[in-house]
């Protein structure tokens, strides 16, 4: 266990290093904080004066060391647009985005599991077909695109007149084609119930869920295909295994075969896979938080993209790292407990 | 079989006689989908032929004519078969225009990765050890940060570092570059697997024996070996990289919106969502999401055809 | 009646280049406490034949044909909860490999409760004192540390004796070992099939020994069967079968076991290799391979490239082989013309 942490800590330093690198490459080239700092005005002397106390003349090397050291200790610098800092900004920012994280995550899980494992044992059902046809069209669907045709369907809504309202079939049909479109898309409301420090959430009441639906839905349905066609598939290779086969010839029930000795099985490549697939939702929330205007760190690292906000886009992929990091962790903490194989020693026994 | 010609079967002959043509024959969905597929290929890269306005014209578009809805909707404008978007351009040029610019820099991209990856999965699995260790944990820190975010990062640094100006004069030539070194990883790893599994076997030894050259060895033996591999998953990269440009663009960080690829009209549309115009953004889309599908569903056949074994997810 | 009665099984495959034959015409029977041995090289059919016998092939592959009766109930035409009753509670089955065949995510225990549990309504507390008992049993080290452990822990010798545990867990009337000590170190297969032999005839279980290895069923077994690309060739006494094989093929395996070999020559081989069964020669499918048709005096007679043979009696074997009918006939003819 110890050995275990060890080399996991190694590697969390290795992984945040080279991160801490890029990150300070960008802030060393991008910008110019004298610029940001003074105005036009000041003459080039005074400038330099500035350079020369800000440390800005010094090596790379020791401008890096400052940073790593300043980093360490939680200090990013303060943010050009916020004027306060930036590790401040992104600590009000991250709740929204853990939020639809989370329920994103909560929709992957509790679909992806039940289908992946029926359309394995079934391959050749209807249903089964179906969600592999609609899993490929999901993945065929670029994440922002479901976000906007969620909002035109739930939110905007839709009047169909395709079939002719006189009749009273067409009146139905149309009727029935046609949505409302009454659920909100923009931000995360106003009914939020405040738990501490910067942490207000959206799931203690119905608003608040209500504006976290499609959000999440958008998130979560990118990922979904992806691990219904992952479980299904390596639920079928282990379908094919001798172990399974033995268990079937100890006459035990189906339901134990599938659930106990293949579903656990199938966990573990998918619970690596997961553990990969982390680092990608970040991605995907900077395009769901823009579509939806949900007020999270992916939304606030665009704008900060866009502002030139350098402090902040460096504290931004700094944090995303050690989310990074930690996320990684728990997933092969999870992993060592699931898996008896491994003796969580770093090396399978 | 004729024994009228002693000729070696020419390569036409012998993909004929192969499994992928038979299967090809006999899947409906695959045939659709190559059918579709090329329809869109053909005619995005005939736009300026198909196309009734060319659309990086300024002079021809007509700002009072815009949000005009497509034909099948009142208030229509016979003119414009699939209405005009928020700055009155023809909807249907500028599909067939975007679709070039996305298909350009998804093929751009996508060739980029594959030279960067089969170079370094090559060298990684041939030479080993130090390179290898090297590359290997590149690749992996890199994949970790999944290729989207890399691609969004490099691209706000570069078009911070840059300026906006020049990001937009060579937005193409800068989506391949960041698309390219975002994804090698992919085909790393790929040829890499495969280029180890190819050396243990005995015609590599053969080949060494013999006094050939490890360079020789590596692009004579061993990578046409690797080759369906490489194939199957430049199928999935193709329109990976097509949907990352769509997402880099509709985050403002690839195409301009006077240059348009399906991701940027998808993003200029959008702010014009609510006010009831949805066909702006909707029909681009459901464009981006017809050749996506069509080229994820060919790489789905092909990976079924040519190598069950990858088969994973 | 006997306790098995297999007669007339058919398995087939339903491949997409169309329908293979894995198993065709094979009929035996086996009482209680009786140890019967499966012979034939790799691909001969002899696990598909065992894991029809519960009814355990796997799709594309199905029992075409034929039946099993197993205490006068027929186990093909069973319905799956019906056959969940037997499997494991009568009829108990050691695979092949037992690196393999335990699952690795669950320990030794719940392997074995579970077994318990699915055919009988005890307690885990119970169930768990069985399984100790029955480790107790196959002699493995310390058997109270086993439960807890997993199977990654166990070296393959100890897993095929839990293997073996678990197969005897609920006393049931057969075992079916479908090559038991092929995949172990060559120094314990003795000890793990010694075991298995002695378990067996304490509980007065009957054995169905599945093989490759001649010399082994010829010390164990007390009657055979010699499949040969998908069908029974020779069956009889184990004891008449090895003194006096009268097949072609149970000849040829005969002599290529090295005991038979001369010290410093090569060993006997039967030429040629069993041929693939979506592609069987005409007739008897053993004729490419067939030393019968050279004569004494140097000519040869025609490949038996027509039929395929049927079942001859000679002693207390039953033998498919036109040749051999064909030299009973002549015998026959040449006595009764004396």
């Amino acid at each position: 266990m110890i050995a275990f942490l060890i080399k996991r800590l190694m590697h969390a330093v290795l992984v945040m290093f080279v991160i801490s690198v890029l990150a300070f490459a960008i802030q060393d080239n991008l910008g110019d904080p004298i610029q940001q700092m003074v105005g036009q005005s000041v003459p080039e002397s005074e400038r330099e004066a500035l350079r020369e106390r800000l440390g800005l003349n010094d090596s790379f090397l020791v401008q890096y060391g400052r940073f790593a050291k300043n980093a360490v200790q939680g200090d990013f610098g303060y943010s050009y647009f916020y004027r306060e800092p930036a590790l401040g900004v992104i600590a009000r920012h991250l709740p929204a985005t853990l939020e639809l994280v989370f329920a994103a995550t909560l929709i992957i899980v509790l679909l992806s599991v039940p289908i992946g494992v029926y359309s394995a044992i079934k391959p050749r059902a209807v249903l089964s077909r179906f969600f592999m046809g609609a899993s490929i069209i999901g993945i065929s669907i670029p994440v922002f695109l479901t976000a906007i045709v969620l909002i035109q369907i739930f939110s905007i809504g839709i009047t169909v007149s395709l079939f002719p309202e006189s009749t009273g079939w067409g009146a139905w049909l149309n009727g029935l084609l046609s949505t409302q479109g009454n659920m909100p898309s923009f931000g995360r409301g106003y009914d939020l119930v405040h738990v501490v420090g910067h942490w207000d959430t959206n799931m203690a009441s119905w608003d608040g869920l209500k504006h976290l639906v499609l959000p999440a839905i958008s998130l979560a349905s990118i990922m979904l295909p992806l691990f219904i066609r992952l479980i299904r598939a390596e639920m079928m290779e282990v379908l094919q295994s001798e172990y399974v086969k033995y268990a079937r010839a100890k006459g035990i029930s189906m339901r134990r075969v599938y659930f106990v000795h293949a579903l656990k099985n199938t966990m573990l490549p998918v619970i690596t896979v997961g553990g990969v697939q982390i680092g990608t939702m970040v991605a995907y929330t900077i395009l769901t938080e823009t579509v939806f205007q949900w007020p999270g760190m992916g939304l606030m690292f665009l704008d900060a993209i866009n502002r030139a906000d350098i402090p902040l886009i460096v504290a931004y992929l700094m944090i995303v790292g050690v989310i990074f990091v930690v996320t990684n962790t728990i997933v092969d903490l999870i992993y060592g407990f699931v898996n008896p194989t491994v003796k969580l020693t770093g090396k399978p026994a | 079989m004729t024994m009228t010609t002693n000729k070696a079967p020419s390569r036409l002959d012998r993909f004929r006689d192969s499994f992928v043509w038979y299967s090809f024959k006999r899947d409906r969905t695959a045939q659709l989908c190559l059918a579709v597929f090329l329809c869109l290929v053909v005619a995005a890269f005939s736009a300026p032929l198909l196309a009734p306005t060319d659309p990086y014209d300024l002079r021809q578009i007509d700002i009072m004519a815009s949000e005009l809805p497509p034909f099948w909707i009142d208030g229509a404008d016979e003119q414009y078969s699939l209405g005009t978007d928020a700055q009155g351009r023809d909807l249907w040029s500028i599909i067939l225009y975007g679709t070039r610019v996305s298909l350009l820099i998804g093929f751009g991209a996508v060739i980029l990765q594959a030279l960067l990856g089969v170079t370094f999965g090559l060298m990684a699995g041939y030479l080993g050890g130090r390179v290898d260790a090297f590359l290997m944990r590149l690749a992996d820190i890199q994949l970790s940060f999944s290729t989207l975010m890399v691609a969004i990062v490099v691209g706000a640094v570069v078009k911070a570092t840059l300026g906006g100006a020049f990001y937009s004069q060579y937005a193409v030539l800068m989506l391949v570059l960041i698309i390219g070194l975002a994804e090698w990883p992919q085909y790393a790893r790929t040829v890499r697997a495969s280029v180890l599994a190819e050396r243990s076997k005995e015609y590599v030894d053969a080949a060494r024996v013999m006094g050939l050259r490890s360079k020789r060895i590596m692009f004579r033996h061993v990578l046409p070996n690797t080759l369906s591999p490489i194939f199957v998953i430049s199928t999935v990269q193709i329109a990976n990289a097509i949907i990352s440009e769509a997402a880099l663009s509709f985050l403002g960080l690839g195409m301009p919106e006077t240059h348009p690829s399906l991701g940027s009209l998808i993003k200029a549309g959008f702010d014009y969502i609510q006010s009831g115009s949805w066909w702006i953004t909707l029909i681009p889309g459901a464009v981006l999401v017809v050749l996506v599908l069509s080229i994820n569903l060919l790489g789905d056949w092909l990976r079924d055809v040519m190598n069950p074994r990858l088969y994973k997810g | 009646m006997a306790l098995l009665e297999v007669s007339q099984l058919d398995v087939r495959f339903a491949l997409r280049q169309g329908e293979v034959k894995a198993i065709r015409d094979v009929s035996f029977t086996l009482e209680r406490g009786e140890r019967l041995g499966i012979v034939g090289e790799s691909g001969a059919g002899k696990s598909v034949a065992a894991f029809s016998l519960l009814n355990l092939i796997s799709k594309p592959g199905f029992i075409a044909g034929g039946s099993i009766r197993f205490e006068g109930q027929t186990l093909n035409t069973m319905s799956e909860r019906g056959l969940r009753k037997i499997r494991g509670n009568r009829i108990s089955m050691i695979f092949q490999d037992p690196m393999m065949t335990l699952n690795p995510v669950l320990s030794i225990g719940e392997q074995m409760v579970e077994c318990l549990k699915a055919h009988r309504r005890i307690s885990s507390r119970e169930a768990r004192a069985i399984a100790l008992d029955k480790l107790r049993q196959v002699q493995i080290p310390s058997p109270e540390k086993r439960l807890d452990q997993y199977p990654h822990e166990l070296s393959g010798g100890m897993r095929q004796r839990i293997i073996i545990a678990i197969a005897l867990l609920l006393d049931p009337d057969i075992i079916i070992a479908d090559e038991p000590t092929t995949a172990l170190d060559v120094t314990i297969q003795a000890e793990i099939m010694a075991l298995l032999l002695d378990l067996c005839e304490q509980h007065n279980v009957g054995l169905i020994l599945i093989t490759h290895d001649l010399g082994v069923v010829s010390q164990v077994t007390q009657r055979m069967l010699v499949m040969y690309a998908g069908r029974v060739i020779e069956q009889g006494p184990t004891r008449e079968i090895i003194n006096d094989p009268q097949h072609p093929y149970t000849q040829g395996l005969i002599n290529a076991l090295p005991q038979m070999a001369t010290p410093g020559e090569k060993l006997n081989q039967i030429r040629g290799s069993m041929p693939s069964l979506s592609n069987l020669p005409s007739g008897c499918a053993f004729h490419p391979r067939c030393d019968f048709i050279k004569r004494a005096d140097g000519q040869t007679r025609p490949a038996c490239v027509e039929q395929v043979p049927g079942f001859v009696q000679t002693g207390n074997c039953q033998v498919a082989c036109h040749m051999v009918a064909e030299l009973l006939e002549d015998r026959r003819l040449k006595e009764e013309s004396q």
